[in-house]
């Protein structure tokens, strides 16, 4: 008996330090690159600071915001500035308590060191006053309401001041945030590992005790990786594989639609080889072009109907979608007839697509639609940096363009649509629609803001300085003992619930 | 001895100084704005501007090219912009892996790849000569990125043997270690095999034709001593550059196995780094390994030296 009670024992010593041993690692489509919130530039390690630093405030899978180191934020009634509370027994992995002081160090650090690739997300930010040590307001010189979706991103994160101020630029070799798992050690291009923090606000929440990132660039690869058991998840499956993984009863598959979109920017203004352009001459043409291509069929050709047809800057299941301006029907008969119109049946034109299989079948496939209304499309595929640049200088008719897509409606929109927006690089320009978007920024109200916006789609609808094409939907595969993985639509790998059984 | 390799090392000096001028020249030829490559998704004009100035983007092409070269000359071989560290750190880190798995693979391309060329050579038209070519011809026309695929899926998914990819440290675990590197040296030493089995059989062919393997024969001496001790040691002669020449081809890092395998090496490296225009760090890296092909040159002429008799008069 006594022997049974012993071994019983043991074998509940040894489940606990097992569990204890939860370790889960993640395949990443790419290497991230510094782990710095203020100097970072990809989308990838935006996924690891998932891990490992907090934000102000979160979204949740209905992009909701949601506390995280502010409990709670107010707008004064000029709209002009926010307050935030902060979280009273939240620290950072270097044991520093986190104060008022200390978010003022990081946003001021985020709008003024060199380098900073956060500045231009809140340099609407005029001051930062620390009203005491646990609440904060920031304020602006005139209402900006997309300011607060910022905040649940790297913009939003707070590091420890006296880490920061340690390592000066090299912070980022060695981060101190204060999320729920802690830096221990990166070999570039290999592994970036985390270990649990035990002293976070919300640990009890938290079950997994170490995470490994490895950046697996190809996809077969990391999906061998996972079949093999070497990892536990990955990101960014490929849309060839959805079909296999969805089949098979070793894996999981997780998926859900992004923020972005895949759109065609026309050139209308910039330079004369836009004037000058089938698409700069008239608006006609630009509709014909838009009524000439099958959504859907895209959708089924190219990506097996996994992806989300769509006309607008948000995707139709986001909250920010003008329902009054849905998808159109394809009708080439109407567009022969407003090609007739406009006084050209047969528009010819050249379309710059980006590097890949899968821009290049999208290109292939509207080619081909567009062609039965009379348009004669070429294609051209060119690498990505020059492909930028020579969308900057204007050399382009159509250019086929994803965008990785922001929490806001502003941060898919008004950089590429406002008169002088950074991004518009076909030079749309309309001051009825400019106006309207200073209204969608100057309150926080949501239905002000969506009728604002409705007001704009039917807009753009007429005018089509450029086409949304579709929303494309992440996918996840991971092994069934990964259990409590919530997807968001902003792709990150939220690492709170998640559980190996 | 000593002037012949103080020759060849001072010819070395302005080969060092044509490689960075090229390196330089060639990737100012890439199209595309390096600052708005780097910007990120945003493409703020402020960071583009800021970016411009920190890399000195808006000097003439010369004073670029001084004040990089005047950095090297005192060991500082800048900053990758993507990543923010030292160039000359990421090198050193990188090297020793890039060095294991090319040393890893040159073994097995010499343990398969010298033999099978000396016994095609010696059982000249059989069939185990036919067989050997066979083979060579498969190693020489299998892509390297198909080979890994299909290793991975049998080693690692189906057999569950091997780890599929990444790589561990050898001072972490050297069993470890080995098993991450196996698979991508034999993907990239079947290939180089190949042309080592072609070339040394060749060679051997042509040897063993001549006429002091002749009378070698007729002195009644055994068949493997003619073959190993008399035709061996002169046809393997430029077997040894091609070893060289390959060699150094993989310390230049071998992009697609690399990739494939998620070996972190220079391959890597330096794909992200043009794609990402990253010029510090494709100026580091070219210049690091140019800098070791011409040593390995070296090293190859001085074994030749030693292994030539000829060559020492």
């Amino acid at each position: 008996m006594k022997r049974v009670v012993l071994s019983l024992l043991a074998l509940g010593l040894l489940a606990s330090t097992a569990s204890a041993q939860q370790h889960l690692r993640i395949g990443l489509a790419e290497d991230p690159d510094i782990l710095d919130p203020t100097l970072a530039r990809t989308f990838v390690g935006r996924i690891v600071f998932m891990g490992l630093c907090d934000k102000l405030v979160d979204i949740d899978k209905d992009l909701k915001l949601v506390p995280q180191l502010a409990t709670e934020w107010s707008w004064s009634p000029d709209q002009k500035q926010v307050t935030f509370k902060l979280r009273p027994n939240a620290k950072f992995h270097d044991g520093e308590p986190i104060d008022a002081e200390a978010v003022r160090f990081s946003l001021d650090r985020h709008l003024n060191m060199q380098g900073s690739f956060r500045r231009s997300e809140i340099n609407v930010v005029k001051t930062i006053e620390v009203v005491d040590p646990m609440t904060i307001k920031v304020g602006m010189d005139a209402p900006f309401s997309p300011l607060m979706a910022q905040f649940t991103d790297r913009a939003g994160m707070i590091v420890s001041p006296k880490a920061a101020k340690d390592a000066g630029p090299n912070f980022g070799a060695k981060p101190v945030c204060s999320g729920p798992y802690k830096f221990v050690e990166r070999v570039q291009q290999d592994r970036i590992v985390l270990e649990k923090f035990k002293d976070h606000w919300n640990a009890a929440n938290h079950h997994v005790d170490r995470v490994t990132y490895q950046p697996i660039v190809d996809g077969t690869v990391r999906l061998a990786n996972l079949r093999s058991g070497q990892i536990d998840m990955l990101e960014r499956l490929q849309a060839t594989d959805v079909a296999d993984v969805k089949k098979d009863s070793r894996l999981k598959f997780v998926s859900m639609v992004g923020l972005g979109y895949q759109g065609i920017t026309l050139n209308v203004a910039n330079t004369d080889r836009g004037k000058n352009s089938v698409f700069g001459k008239d608006k006609r043409v630009r509709q014909a072009f838009e009524l000439s291509i099958d959504r859907d069929a895209i959708n089924q050709v190219v990506f097996n109907g996994e992806f989300l047809p769509g006309n607008q800057w948000v995707p139709p299941n986001n909250p920010w979608y003008v329902k009054s301006v849905p998808i159109p029907k394809r009708d080439v008969s109407k567009a022969k007839e407003l090609l007739k119109a406009a006084g050209i049946p047969n528009p010819s034109f050249t379309m710059m697509i980006t590097p890949g299989n899968e821009a290049q079948q999208v290109a292939q496939v509207i080619q081909a639609m567009v062609k039965e209304s009379g348009f004669d499309m070429k294609i051209q595929q060119i690498e990505f940096a020059t492909s930028l640049q020579m969308s900057q200088k204007g050399e382009f008719e159509g250019f086929q363009i994803g965008w990785s897509g922001r929490v806001d409606p502003d941060g898919n929109f008004t950089a590429f649509v406002s008169c002088d927006g950074g991004q518009n690089d076909g030079r749309y320009c309309n001051k009825e629609v400019d106006g309207l978007l200073g209204q969608t920024r100057s309150t926080s109200n949501f239905e002000a803001r969506a009728q604002a916006y409705e007001k704009i789609a039917k807009i753009l609808a007429d005018e089509m300085p450029r086409v949304y094409l579709y929303h494309p939907t992440w996918f996840w595969a991971m092994s069934p003992k990964v259990q409590g993985f919530v997807p968001v639509p902003d792709a990150l790998i939220r690492l709170a619930g998640i559980k190996l059984n | 001895m000593l002037t012949y390799v103080i020759r060849r090392v001072l010819i070395s000096i302005p080969t060092i100084i044509f490689i960075s001028i090229v390196v330089f020249g060639l990737q100012l030829l890439l199209p595309g704005d390096p600052a708005l490559a780097l910007a990120g998704e945003e493409r703020d004009p402020q960071v583009i501007a800021e970016l411009r100035r920190m890399y000195h983007l808006d000097e003439p092409i010369w004073r670029q090219y001084l004040i990089w070269i005047g950095k090297v000359l005192q060991g500082d071989l800048g900053e990758s912009i993507r990543l923010k560290v030292s160039v000359g750190e990421l090198v050193a880190a990188k090297l020793p892996v890039t060095i294991e798995l090319a040393a890893m693979a040159m073994l097995i391309a010499i343990l398969i790849g010298v033999p099978a060329g000396i016994v095609s050579a010696v059982r000249k038209e059989t069939l185990i000569d036919y067989g050997a070519n066979a083979i060579g011809l498969a190693g020489l026309s299998i892509p390297n990125f198909w080979l890994g695929i299909m290793m991975i899926l049998l080693f690692s998914v189906h057999l569950g043997w091997l780890p599929a990819s990444g790589f561990v440290r050898p001072s972490e675990s050297l069993s470890q270690n080995l098993a991450t590197l196996i698979m991508p040296a034999f993907v990239l030493g079947t290939g180089i095999a190949a042309i080592f089995m072609r070339h040394t059989r060749s060679a051997m062919l042509a040897v063993l034709r001549s006429d002091y393997v002749r009378t070698a024969r007729a002195k009644g001496l055994r068949e493997p001593r003619v073959v190993y001790r008399h035709a061996l040691r002169n046809a393997i002669i430029p077997v040894v550059t091609l070893g060289a020449i390959q060699f150094g081809e993989l310390m230049g890092g071998a992009v697609l196995t690399e990739q494939i395998f998620s070996i972190p090496g220079f391959g890597k490296l330096v794909v992200d780094a043009v794609f990402n225009r990253d010029y510090a760090v494709v100026q580091g890296v070219v210049l690091c390994t140019g800098t070791g092909f011409i040593f390995l040159n070296l090293c190859a002429d001085l074994i030749y030296f030693l292994v030539n008799p000829r060559m020492r008069g």
